[in-house]
């Protein structure tokens, strides 16, 4: 590059000074972020590591002193096989682990073929018009409303289902499968299954959306091309559009998923902030599966507790303890939420090498 | 247009054969939970003898939650089937569910109001009230503070009100020194707090916000006893594992300080330290008896329940109060 000189520019000195300040704010912006999150881990990390100081009790406390066997850090193998306790020491996230694995589950269940399903409609087989107009616009309108309104809607929806059925009768829908028979309480009440479903309102247009985008983004000269060829429009949209669109449907629901595991407000508000010291289905690890696979079918119309419950349950307590037991679930939680989007990153890239155009 | 037809029929006709495997039943609800149907022995004794299972639900006063999580966590290790939820929604929050049998069990920080009752009656819910444990709060002061032996409670709200100016602790008595009060108490978080602010102040969470808020009573200890003109308040239980550290200010409901009371386990058991100790029960459906998971639950709590109640720093109960939870136990039992 030629450096123009003086002569050419007299304000070049300037002007490049003001590009240099403007890339440092923009650089510091970048850090602002990174350092924040470094400090919040460090802090978080730490306490998830240590015991605050033990209280010199008088000599004269009548109250026996039975936390005499301590683990090494509040974040141990301990901490991820045992339930919520009273002693701090001994409390765990067995219940709330185990909680927010079936709630994700269950809301990948119910929310992908929802989401996904009237994504393809929407974009694929809708007729432009008025309606998909509203639809559309609702759509986006609904992605923003806060938590806290759809867990009214769950709690009045699968909750209370209407008050339609009360409680006093116990109604029991018996569902007869081909080997075996599942017990569905009617109302669900506060049942896991409550819980997965009001997390599926919250994620659905975000999935849906994000869906759209990605339906959206498969250029039409590739339909075009598959209906040239005598392909049908089922077999376009299987063969074609959706093994196209699939990093980006499967990117926008494992983000839509951690949200869903982070969330707590709905699931306060539904009535999960309880002391819950079993798992749902009694399944604490895989071999339970194998062991009682009814379970599976049980689980979602247990009552439980998840992650975020857990920590705000603990944050609250005043014992100084418990404030190290969160910082360990916060670690946890964190854990999860990277690893789930270190799998969205990796299915994007998995997918996009094998789409060959 | 036709494919979408087609469509609508498929999926429809899908959920017409999805429906015809179903049927409503009706049934007890101590299948709720999908659990099998526990073998009904009610007279099994308090170790385990049955395999019981099903669920047990409790809720809420934050206050007894504690002790009812003490006891549930005890209870699921002797029963390992059993599934015990405990809510926090708070007295009223709690008997909201409660009235309409939607609970077993509601712990409870005062006595079910008149509403409730009429609630009750309405949806047929009957209940036995059991006592479980008492709570009292002490006030306390520097031990080298030799004027403030005894508080009236309408001094302590004038004190610790909303919005509240008493800066000098001779606004309070103008025979007190002209020395500035330093103020000490449990964090907004805690139920001690709202217990203090309702008994003093008329209403729960309004207090004054100027003062050392902590909710480690040791804190509270270590404050109040390294500052002369200090006052704070906690847990009874608290205070008498740190008596040599702070002194005890006997309290007097109303205006007239010469009917001041200290706090001890008598006056707080009998009930004449009043406004701040009451006593803490649990309200059991007694339609929730029929389930023997329920019936064993309770039992294990008024047998080994207090136990419990002086780990989590509450005062247990009288023998007398004691026995009399354990008859009408008894009694409901036997009623069946």
């Amino acid at each position: 590059m030629s450096v123009p000189t003086k002569l050419q520019e007299p304000h070049l000195a300037r002007r490049h000074r003001i590009g240099k300040a403007f890339e440092w704010a923009c650089c510091g912006s970048t850090w602002f972020g990174v350092v924040v999150l470094g400090v919040l881990l460090l802090s978080v990390g730490w306490k998830a590591l240590t015991w605050p100081p033990a209280k010199d009790k008088p000599a004269n406390s009548s109250t026996p002193t039975v936390e005499v066997k301590s683990t090494s850090a509040p974040l141990s193998t301990k901490f991820f096989s045992s339930y919520d306790s009273r002693k701090p020491r001994e409390a765990g996230i067995l219940a709330a682990i185990w909680g927010s694995l079936w709630l994700i589950v269950l809301v990948a269940l119910f929310s992908v073929p929802i989401g996904v399903g009237s994504a393809v409609y929407l974009e694929e087989y809708s007729n432009e018009g008025r309606l998909k107009r509203i639809i559309q616009v609702n759509l986006s309108n609904l992605a923003g409303v806060p938590s806290i309104v759809y867990a009214l809607l769950g709690m009045t929806a699968f909750v209370k289902m209407f008050g339609f059925f009360t409680k006093d009768e116990g109604k029991l829908l018996v569902i007869n499968l081909l080997f075996t028979t599942v017990d569905v309480p009617l109302p669900f009440d506060r049942a896991l299954i409550s819980g997965a479903l009001t997390l599926t309102l919250l994620v659905l247009p975000t999935v849906i959306v994000a869906s759209q985008e990605a339906l959206r983004a498969v250029p039409s000269s590739i339909r075009t091309a598959s209906y040239a060829l005598g392909a049908t429009q089922w077999q376009t949209i299987r063969y074609q559009v959706i093994p196209a669109a699939m990093p980006g449907i499967m990117t926008g629901v494992i983000l839509a998923l951690s949200r869903a595991m982070g969330e707590a407000a709905p699931l306060m508000l539904i009535g999960a902030l309880t002391y819950v010291a079993y798992t749902p289905g009694d399944i604490t690890n895989v071999s339970d599966i194998f062991k009682n696979p009814h379970g599976l079918l049980d689980a979602p119309f247990d009552k439980f507790t998840a992650l975020p419950l857990q920590i705000y349950q603990w944050i609250n307590h005043p014992r100084a303890e418990y404030a190290h037991l969160a910082a360990a679930g916060i670690m946890v939680l964190l854990t999860i939420l990277l690893l789930m989007n270190t799998v969205a990153i990796v299915i994007r890239h998995k997918f996009q090498k094998s789409t060959r155009w | 247009m036709t494919s979408l037809l087609r469509r609508t029929f498929l999926t429809s006709s899908l959920w017409a054969i999805l429906a015809a495997g179903c049927s409503v039943q009706e049934s007890a609800p101590t299948k709720v939970g999908g659990s099998p149907k526990p073998p009904v022995n009610s007279e099994a004794p308090v170790e385990p003898a049955v395999k019981l299972s099903g669920e047990v639900l409790a809720d809420g006063s934050s206050t007894v939650f504690p002790i009812t999580q003490a006891v549930a966590e005890e209870f699921m290790k002797v029963h390992q089937g059993v599934k015990v939820s405990v809510g926090i929604a708070g007295t009223g929050g709690g008997f909201k569910r409660f009235v309409v049998g939607e609970t077993d069990i509601n712990d409870a920080s005062r006595p079910i109001s008149e509403k409730e009752v009429d609630a009750c009656k309405k949806s047929g819910v009957e209940y036995l009230e059991l006592k479980v444990a008492i709570d009292g709060l002490s006030v306390v002061v520097n031990p080298k503070n030799d004027w403030c032996k005894a508080i009236t409670v309408s001094q302590l709200k004038k004190l610790w009100n909303k919005g509240s100016t008493v800066k000098k602790w001779n606004e309070l008595d103008p025979s007190w020194p002209d020395a500035e009060i330093r103020l000490y108490g449990p964090g907004p978080d805690s139920g001690t707090f709202d217990y203090f602010t309702e008994a003093v102040n008329g209403k729960a969470k309004e207090s004054r916000s100027d003062y050392t808020p902590s909710e480690d009573d040791n804190v509270l200890v270590q404050g109040v006893n390294g500052d002369k003109n200090s006052l704070g308040y906690f847990g009874y239980a608290y205070y008498s594992d740190n008596q040599d550290k702070v002194k005890l200010v006997a309290i007097a409901d109303g205006d007239d300080v010469s009917t001041a009371v200290l706090p001890s386990d008598e006056t707080i058991l009998n009930g004449t330290y009043k406004p701040l100790s009451r006593p803490l029960f649990i309200y059991v459906n007694k339609k929730s008896f029929e389930k023997p998971q329920v019936r064993e639950f309770v039992k294990y709590y008024i047998a080994k329940g207090q136990d419990y109640v002086k780990e989590v720093q509450y005062i247990q109960l009288p023998e007398n109060d004691l026995k009399e939870a354990q008859q009408r136990l008894t009694e409901a039992l036997s009623a069946k």
